[in-house]
């Protein structure tokens, strides 16, 4: 890359990933103030990461998400407008009120969907890489999951199959640590689950998921080796997740010491923040004219969220059928 | 009209629907060189290759999941999950992605899909391989439910389902691989959602599907024999119900019997039973009657297993109680 590219798409980066900060915290303050119905999981913490892989993809490339899907949704290019009003249950949400926090879903984007089973999106991403195959496309499909997901019949079939096939899948692994309350070392005997690939017959790597730069560079290789043909790869992203599994979470399974050491010593937004400045790329200034900018584009999207209406009761029994 | 099995027939819509439409691709276990489990897709790896047809490890969810995945991004895929017992595996692929992901999205997205799979009892292969499932789908909004009798409907339904933009669950029945019947050599379909009367009578109505079609014939027949003319309904498929066929029917008989191999408790026959006493009530001159296999597993041994389906003489017996 040139310099100047690399500029642009580290900058870029930053972007989303204040984006995706700004956005998961307003949800946090708007669910509070009891404007938000139903639950939220928030991805604040684990911002390299979809802005990492979705940085590598092309824009016709598809991703599947989680039930902590709004960072995906995001980096992958979802209008924060529709978005808000997902959220909120208004008409003119992504999927007019129907879907929610936990099944947002932009097709024209290539955004298949936050998915409200863990797991819920490995078989699908499946489908949507043998799809382009099939139509001779040479799209790919990220899909992202937890490390809960790796215990579950869908994550062994699904790698299976793609592993068996050479599907263009890059299988993304955001292990925070823990399956909702359960710590991972309750929940698995192996420390890394990228050891799991090998089991598959496909490269298994473990990175430091708080590192965007690291998650963009091992996402490029994964993606090439995919769209040229050589099937798929399992990409272990450690991070952590700031709050609780949601909001109202009393997260009293987690050491208070170590929540804080993640939030304060190891946070993805403030890391990168360091390191741009460290290496020139950019300027404190150039960095507080993104975050006002990005500040600007979510009060937008909020009061667009806001002053969206409701749905009509009757449009309930609409969209069951095409 | 030449005359082709229930198999012969389900294979030829599928090679037609994979000639007329690129889109259309087959998989799951079995389904390639070796031609399905029981021949429904046999021949047709070898006509259209292994891009078109794809045999996959035994691992039903990863079949589903890809079917709804593809079916998402453009393609129709017609899938088969080899006995509907196994539906077991995939059902959270069935009961939380494919029926579900076009409403939770807002109606931004079809999925075009045809989930092939095989019911019933009848070969004694006990309770992993012998059940009636069909309720358990109808309660899944989302999903489309269809279970032919006969080759020429399981023909026409076959195609209409690969065409249909929904997610539909085609139950066939093991029992009628071998059956026989006329099949017309022109490209045809049959609409979904559209029962059949399968033999017009005037004293009570049978109301049923899939082998127990067969069953009631008979015993229509033996009925006619007694001056009792039935009329025996082959509903085809259950989601989208043809109501009005049913309820038409009751209003000219007055009495109604529902047939069918599943067990009795939430079995679909309640469904048709509340439809009757919904719509239909005015009409009735007697209490509605459901025939159906007991609530136990499928039986291995024939004779037990003989005693666990529902026969001619047990729907006989359900018609003369009402008369």
């Amino acid at each position: 890359m040139t310099a100047q590219i690399e500029r642009d798409k580290y900058l870029d980066m930053y972007r989303t990933m204040v984006r995706i900060r700004g956005f998961e915290s307003n949800v946090e303050r708007l669910f509070a103030e009891g404007k938000i119905p139903g639950f939220v999981h928030l991805y604040i913490g684990e911002e390299a990461i979809a802005t990492g892989v979705c940085a590598a993809l092309r824009e016709d490339d598809y991703i599947t998400s989680t039930h902590r899907g709004h960072g995906h949704c995001v980096a992958k290019g979802g209008r924060l407008g529709e978005m808000f009003a997902e959220i909120y249950g208004k008409r003119t949400g992504y999927c007019k009120g129907k879907g929610g926090s936990m099944h947002i879903a932009a097709v024209e984007k290539g955004i298949l969907g936050a998915n409200g089973i863990v797991g819920g999106g490995l078989t699908l991403a499946n489908g949507a890489a043998f799809s382009a195959r099939y139509r001779g496309t040479d799209q790919v499909v990220a899909c992202f999951f937890g490390d809960g997901a790796t215990n579950n019949a869908t994550f062994h079939e699904g790698v299976n199959l793609a592993a068996l096939w050479n599907l263009p899948v890059i299988f993304v692994c955001e292990n925070n640590q823990y399956g909702m309350s359960v710590p991972q070392k309750h929940h698995q005997k192996i420390v890394d689950v990228s050891v799991r690939a090998q089991a598959y017959g496909i490269p298994g790597v473990t990175i430091d998921g708080n590192d965007v730069i690291k998650v963009y560079e091992t996402a490029m290789e994964a993606i090439s080796r995919a769209r040229r043909g050589d099937g798929p790869t399992l990409m272990e992203c450690k991070t952590y997740r700031h709050k609780g599994h949601f909001q109202g979470d009393p997260d009293v399974y987690r050491d208070k010491e170590e929540v804080r050491k993640w939030i304060t010593e190891r946070d993805p937004i403030r890391r990168f923040r360091e390191f741009l400045l460290r290496s020139k790329i950019s300027s404190e200034n150039d960095l507080e004219t993104i975050d006002r900018e990005v500040e600007g584009e979510i009060s937008e999207a909020i009061r667009f969220a806001e002053e969206s209406p409701l749905p009509a009761p009757e449009e309930a029994l609409e969209d069951v059928y095409a | 009209m030449r005359e082709i099995t229930y198999v012969q027939a389900l294979n030829e819509a599928l090679r037609e629907e994979l000639k007329r439409d690129e889109s259309v691709f087959i998989a799951g276990e079995d389904v390639g060189l070796y031609g399905g489990n029981l021949g429904v897709t046999k021949g047709l790896f070898q006509e259209f290759g292994e891009k078109r047809v794809k045999d996959t490890p035994i691992s039903e969810g990863a079949i589903v999941g890809l079917a709804a995945g593809a079916a998402a991004t453009g393609l129709r895929p017609c899938v088969e999950i080899m006995y509907v017992d196994f539906m077991g595996l995939c059902l959270e692929q069935i009961l939380n992605q494919t029926s579900k992901l076009r409403y939770m999205f807002g109606g931004k997205m079809k999925l075009p899909l045809v989930i092939r799979t095989q019911g019933g009892a009848g070969f004694s292969a006990a309770a992993h391989h012998s059940q009636s499932l069909e309720a358990f789908f109808t309660h899944i909004p989302g999903l489309k439910v269809v279970m032919p009798s006969t080759p020429y409907d399981a023909k026409g339904l076959l195609k209409s389902s690969i065409r249909d933009d929904n997610p539909v669950i085609f139950i066939e029945h093991k029992f009628l691989t071998d059956f026989r019947g006329p099949v017309p050599d022109d490209d045809y379909t049959l609409p979904l959602g559209e029962a059949e009367i399968k033999r017009e009578g005037k004293n009570v109505t049978i109301i049923t599907w899939s082998y127990m079609v067969h069953v009631a014939l008979e015993a229509a027949e033996r009925l006619a024999g007694e001056g009792i003319e039935a009329e025996v309904i082959d509903v085809r498929t259950l989601k989208p119900l043809d109501e009005e066929t049913v309820v038409g029917s009751v209003e000219k008989t007055g009495k109604a019997v529902i047939l069918h191999e599943a067990c009795r408790t939430s079995g679909f026959g309640a469904e048709v039973s509340a439809l009757i006493a919904d719509k239909a009530f005015d009409y009735l001159d007697g209490p509605v009657k459901r025939v159906t296999a007991p609530d136990t597993p499928v039986p291995f041994s024939p004779v037990l297993e003989r005693a666990f389906m529902p026969k001619p003489e047990d729907v006989i017996r359900a018609c003369q109680e009402i008369m």
